[in-house]
Parts: structure tokens; sequence; C-alpha cells
């Protein structure tokens, strides 16, 4: 079954159509709404087309990593729900869940869009960790994307909430945001034989040659790839791929 | 200590603002959300369907199969581990209980129906949410039902006698006893009952008597919500 509708799927993009209709290098609709969870500290819900999920933003106070005594940091965790896929079961993140959320991770990390230095508290002793957690409503593709564009979005109107030095205050919420310095978004370029796509849906997914996700900061510059798919891709795709998730970032950035 | 206005102002009989939508997972069979207060759950309904792994299959009857999870970023003070605990097994279970009594799965042999219950917000009764949205939920699903369950809570705060108790009240200072209760409205029967704190019979009696006044409002909210979704083109 999958053989035949990768075929349809390919004799579509040779007229440059996808079998929803949509164009090659066409997202679906992008919706992106902020703080819409209170028990957070900051929240996004992101859709992209069906696709919907939940990201919130819980702060903690922790004890910074011996090597880097002077730094919070970031913790970023998915859930794939079952309730937002007849293919999901309860359970423990998978490996796709996995996937996402470090490639979302490394997007954040490796910008340096937090400045972790600045979620220190007390060196070697007390800073913050910023918790950023993905949970998926309905999955139809392109989680990934719609889950970078959350978490971006949930950091950015995250309030710290009070503490006095021995305890956290979770209602009370003070002016303080979150010290960032980039916006990485991370764009998903999809390998169909000598096409690309973006925004793959599931049964593009499901069939695809090869993936590259690409995380890019308002600058241009690239923090984060991650590729995926069965089928290897030439030093030349790179380049092409590159080029399409630069140019995508810049749309979907007017977004947020 | 008494208890003469409440923290946000209400009634001592009066619910929170409440707000029901039907088919809100497009991927789920049926599926609701519902808002009470700032407690906020989803409910997806996937089945019936195969159960695997066979063992569990019963080949009288199709069972029904509870998940009540919150979300890590769902509760008011830190985050909350994913991966279940011990309340959220629990309550998965008298979930099930609540919502079974109208089911007949008869017609389904070794099938599963799933109840994905995700909360995103709580501020206390998210039980309570959870089953009001599983039920509307499963209406959506198209399963038969014989009543639609709805839960609340009532309780007493410092001798006073009330309904849908929220966070502040259930860590009020003094005596808080808090009894989640979910009913199906069409005979009054209860299919869950739950207390902690002290409590007499008398005023177990005056609690549960407030009932009557607030299951059919809420009711109403879901019936509200499936028959948005299932309107006419046209319609108001």
């Amino acid at each position: 079954m999958n053989e035949d509708l990768k075929e349809q799927i390919n004799k579509a993009l040779s007229e440059d159509i996808r079998l929803d209709g949509r164009k090659p290098m066409e997202f679906r609709e992008v919706v992106v709404e902020a703080g819409v969870i209170e028990t957070a500290e900051g929240s996004a819900r992101v859709r992209i087309g069906k696709t919907d999920l939940l990201c919130g933003v819980k702060m903690e106070i922790g004890t910074p990593y011996p090597d880097t005594p002077d730094e919070g940091t970031i913790s970023v965790n998915a859930e794939f729900l079952p309730i937002s896929s007849p293919d999901f079961e309860a359970g423990p993140p998978g490996e796709e869940a996995v996937e996402l959320s470090r490639v979302v991770d490394r997007g954040i990390r490796e910008s340096k869009a937090v400045d972790f230095k600045k979620l220190c508290i007390k060196p070697g002793e007390k800073c913050w960790i910023v918790n950023i957690d993905i949970c998926t409503l309905n999955a139809d593709g392109n989680l990934i994307d719609t889950a970078g564009l959350a978490a971006i979005t949930a950091l950015m109107n995250t309030k710290l909430p009070e503490f006095d030095g021995q305890k956290v205050d979770y209602r009370k919420k003070t002016e303080q945001g979150l010290p960032l310095v980039r916006c990485p978004i991370p764009v998903t370029v999809v390998k169909f034989g000598e096409k690309f796509i973006v925004d793959p849906s599931l049964n593009e997914e499901k069939v695809l040659d090869a993936r590259l996700t690409v995380a890019v900061t308002e600058k241009g510059t690239i923090s984060a790839m991650q590729k995926g798919g069965e089928s290897p891709i030439t030093m030349d795709e790179v380049d092409r791929m590159l080029d399409i998730a630069m140019e995508k970032s810049a749309e979907i950035r007017k977004k947020i | 200590m008494s208890y003469e206005q409440r923290v946000d102002g209400r009634k001592f009989n009066e619910l929170r603002p409440m707000v029901a939508k039907a088919g809100v997972i497009p991927n789920a069979d049926g599926s609701a959300y519902v808002k009470i207060g700032k407690t906020e759950a989803y409910a997806g309904v996937y089945g019936p369907r195969n159960l695997f792994p066979r063992f569990l299959q019963d080949p009288e009857k199709g069972i029904l199969r509870c998940r009540y999870n919150m979300m890590p970023f769902s509760g008011a003070g830190e985050r909350v581990r994913p991966g279940g605990s011990r309340r959220s097994k629990e309550i998965s279970m008298v979930t099930e209980k609540a919502l079974l009594p109208v089911l007949d799965l008869k017609e389904f042999p070794n099938s599963v129906v799933d109840v994905f219950i995700e909360l995103s917000a709580t501020d206390a009764g998210s039980r309570c949410a959870g089953i009001c949205a599983a039920a509307i939920a499963l209406a959506d699903a198209g399963i038969a039902m014989k009543d639609m369950p709805l839960a609340v809570a009532v309780g007493k705060v410092n001798e006073k006698i009330l309904v849908d108790l929220c966070y502040d009240e259930e860590s009020y200072p003094g005596e808080v006893t808090d009894m989640p209760v979910a009913v199906l409205p069409r005979t009054g029967e209860i299919t869950l009952l739950q207390m902690d704190g002290e409590i007499t019979k008398e005023q177990i009696k005056a609690a549960l008597g407030m009932l009557k006044e607030v299951v059919p409002q809420i009711h109403q909210i879901q019936v509200d919500a499936l028959k948005n979704k299932f309107k006419a083109p046209g319609e108001e």
C-alpha cells in the first residue's frame, strides 16, 4: 500500500503538485497562540494544518553542572500522547519523540537562544532550569517544525516566578522574562526523488526518501541539523535544502 | 473559623464558569474539551478497535480503558513528572468505573474503547472535568450510551456546604472536605464517590443534596456542546 502511495506522491510531484493540493513549497496554515496555559510560566499552542500541539515552560531551581558552574540550563521533553493519534501508545517517549525533543533542544541550546549564564543564581550552587514540555493534541505530520515554533514562542512569553532564595512561589509571576538573545526556527525539508517539499503531511512522512531539519536563527545562521529517512543525500542537495530552510524560516518567523 | 464569602466570590451553590466543546481532535473517533474555572481537560476516544495483546481480549464483550494524565506543565506548582503516578493510576481506574455503567459493549467482543484524558491546566476538580469531557467524547464517537455521566465536587469548607471547590478552597486554612461525585443525570445514580476530609453523615446528605441543582446545569452544557457540533448547516 505504501508503494502505491509513494508512486502517487511522486507522480503528482512531477507536475509540481501534492496529494492535498499544495504546491511543493507551501506550508499549511500556521496558527500561533502565546500564553494559553495558566499554570505554566510560559506557553504556546501551535497549529500547522491539523497538527496541533501545546508547549509549556516550567521553571525550576537546580544545581549547575560541575563543568559549567556559572550556567543554568534548559531541558526539552516531548510527549507523543495517545490522544493525538491512533498510532501512538501510552508509555515512555519512543524514538521519534526523543528525536524531536533533542532536535528542538539543540536548535535552542546551540544558537545560544537563552543566555545560560544569566540563568545562574549562585555559581556552583543554584541556577534556573528551564523545562520545556511539548504535548501533542493531534498529530498530522511535521511535528518537529510545529514543536520548534511552539518552544521558542513559549520561551518568549515566559515570566519567572518569584524566588526568595529558598523557595519558588509559582503563584506569583514576576515581570522578568527569560534572557533570550536568539530566535531559532526549525524547518524540515523533505526529498522525494529529485523533488523537495516542506511541511510534510502524515502520508508524505510515511514514504519520504530523506528529510533534513534545519534550525535557522534570525541572523540567518544555522543552529541545528538532523537528517532523517532511509535515502542518502548529496552535498549539492544539502546546499539546496539549506536554501529552502532559510527562506521558509524567514516566512514562518513572521507568525510569532 | 467560619467561611462566609467564597474566595472567588461565588455563591455556595454556584459552579465555576464552564465551557465545553465537542470534536476538538480530528484524529480521534470522538473528542471533547472541557474548561471548568481554570481547569482544562481534553478527552479523546479511539475505538472500538482491536485489543492487543490478545490475552487482554474478552470474547464476551468489549472493554473500556481510561487513562487520566496531567501534562507536565498543568500543575499550579512544580513541573509534574511525566509517566504517571499512583494518583493518576487511581483516577484512571475510578474514571473507568464512572463511565462503564452507561455503556453496553457486548456488541464489540475482543475490542477496546480507549478514553484518553489529558489535563493541560489544573485548578482542582480535574477528575470531574475529565469525566465530563470523556462523556461528551464517547457520545461524539457514536458509542451507544444510556445516559451521559457527569461529575462535580461537593464539599465543606469550615462547616459551610458548597459545590465545585477550586484550588484555593481545597487548600483553605481550617477544615476542608472534598467529595467528587459522578452522577447519571437521568436516574440520579452515583457512579463515582470519593471523599477526603472529615464530615458528619448529615453533612454528606446536605452536600449530596446540592447536586440536584447543579447536575442539570452541567448536563445542559454537555448536550449543547454536542448539539453545536452536529447542528444542521445554517441552524443557529
